[in-house]
């Protein structure tokens, strides 16, 4: 695994959509719940061991779904240099199949259909652990610009027109050749990295003191990461449901305002 | 303590519904209240015994057969408690529900100290309905919360409709800032499944009421105290009124 590769995913310069986001931080500002850096570093730690818990565990199932369904292969110069070629879908197993000398037998599962499949119940899962439908749009938003970005560095294949954030990041990271480890490590980074940026936009915090903070929960970010690689393959019902009740009653505020910085 | 209880209601052929089995043991105890045969049944969860305590193994299992209406309450609020040093108290409810249940008990009010797991499944066959509260305090007056994990799937006609986790006190990092739950220390919930869902709307500063991706809507609140939480639930509740 590539520990550039990586960098290069995560990094917040990605032209994925995410500066547009707040993480709710806009609505919790604006409700006068964050004042000052310490209230940033209660809703930090908020957001992370709940959105960030549920989006690493996503992302490690989606990124595992990608890698059980075939080995990526290295980006072809050619077709970065025509776009169209980029939309092109799925990459299908080319290779003939043998005959089964036994016609009775089952056929052995396409593994891309496994893969469809275990996306559309990811996807599902985020629905149901999404209640807020301002936080699915904003998901599905950056899942499809992440998607869109993700198919200009790597061969990714189709997973939906907009699947949820964690879905897409787990079926790119899946495609550049993470594992489901480092592309976990990249999701609950995130969820801390936008609100944080945010909030020196919005408070006027100091952007030194702020970057304090997200490296302090760099371990906790590690830690929650290592437990999504280990329920990578778990039932879609089993995995991680913590929700944040404000983070959704703010995102339903939020999008009733007729001005706002973020999308969400 | 360990104790299981069991609710099964039936509609009989004139539509009146009955409980077949209604069974439970201290600290689970079960009271049939209101006018019998009516279309609806309500029963009232009677405390047995204090807590649920650490070291409580609590199994509910309710089921709503075909054309079947119940109502379960709580004659007063829930208090968890610490009781000695053991693993968490433990409260499962299961139910399947193919007429409609409403859930509706009063609020459980976490004591400081305590540790309590609470786990809710329900399975709602296509065209039943379902209206399931739970509103939770976060410690009594002026004393800082217990350790409380609710788990709640819902399924509608097969497929899961609402999948939460909440965990409040002092095992829950960040769940007191404003992400989760800020300086509020009550929170409710009410989930709506079925058909003749209410219109998403903003009741208040602190609730909001969401159409889900399904064939539902989620009520949530936060308030200083339950009685804003009430304010906000109570009428989105009553609007979904029992069958008579």
């Amino acid at each position: 695994m590539s520990l550039a590769t990586l960098l290069v995913l995560a990094d917040g310069r990605l032209p994925a959509g995410g500066h547009a986001h707040s993480g709710g931080f806009e609505a919790a500002v604006s409700a006068g719940r964050v004042r000052d850096l310490a209230g940033l570093d209660g809703f930090l730690r908020g957001r992370l061991h709940t959105s960030g818990v549920v989006a690493a565990a996503f992302t490690a199932a989606a990124c595992a779904a990608g890698l059980e369904a075939g080995s990526p292969q290295p980006p072809d110069p050619r077709a970065l240099l025509h776009p169209t070629d980029l939309h092109a879908g799925s990459p299908q197993p080319t290779a003939p199949r043998p005959i089964d000398p036994r016609p009775t037998a089952p056929r052995p599962a396409d593994p891309w259909d496994v893969f469809r499949r275990r996306i559309a119940e990811l996807d599902d899962g985020m629905d149901a652990r999404t209640p807020s439908p301002a936080l699915r749009r904003a998901s599905r938003a950056q899942g499809r610009a992440l998607l869109r970005a993700g198919r200009a560095m790597w061969p990714v294949p189709a997973a939906g027109r907009e699947p949820h954030h964690p879905v897409a990041l787990g079926v790119v990271a899946a495609a550049a050749g993470l594992d489901p480890l480092a592309a976990a490590t990249a999701a609950a980074h995130g969820t801390v990295t936008g609100p944080a940026s945010a909030a020196v936009r919005l408070l006027g915090l100091d952007p030194y003191t702020v970057q304090g903070l997200i490296a302090a929960l760099a371990p906790e970010c590690d830690r929650i990461a290592a437990a999504s690689a280990g329920t990578a393959n778990d039932p879609v019902d089993e995995l991680p449901a913590d929700g944040a009740p404000l983070l959704d009653i703010g995102a339903e505020h939020h999008a009733s305002w007729e001005v706002r910085l973020f999308a969400s | 303590m360990r104790a299981a209880a069991r609710i099964v209601a039936e509609a009989d052929r004139s539509g009146v519904t009955r409980l077949a089995v209604l069974r439970g043991e201290s600290p689970l105890l079960l009271r049939r209240t209101g006018p019998r045969d009516t279309t609806s049944a309500t029963v009232h969860l009677v405390g047995g015994a204090a807590g649920p305590l650490r070291g409580d193994d609590l199994l509910l299992e309710i089921e709503v057969g075909p054309g079947a209406h119940l109502e379960i309450r709580s004659v007063a609020a829930t208090l968890l408690l610490p009781g000695r040093p053991a693993p968490p108290s433990l409260l499962t409810v299961r139910a399947t529900v193919a007429g409609s249940l409403r859930w509706l008990p009063e609020p459980a009010i976490a004591a400081a100290g305590c540790d309590h797991h609470a786990s809710t499944a329900v399975e709602v066959a296509d065209g039943g309905s379902l209206l399931w509260r739970d509103d939770l305090v976060c410690g009594r007056h002026d004393e800082p919360s217990g350790s409380v994990r609710s788990d709640v799937t819902i399924r509608y006609a097969g497929r899961t409709l609402y999948r939460h986790r909440l965990t409040v006190g002092p095992d829950a990092p960040g769940w007191s800032g404003a992400a989760v739950l800020g300086n509020a220390r009550a929170t409710g919930s009410a989930v709506l499944a079925g058909p003749g869902l209410p219109v998403p709307h903003l009741p208040a500063e602190g609730a909001a009421v969401m159409a889900l991706a399904g064939p539902g809507v989620l009520a949530t609140a936060t308030g200083a105290d339950i009685r804003e939480v009430q304010a906000a639930l109570d009428p989105f509740c009553a609007a979904m009124p029992a069958p008579v």
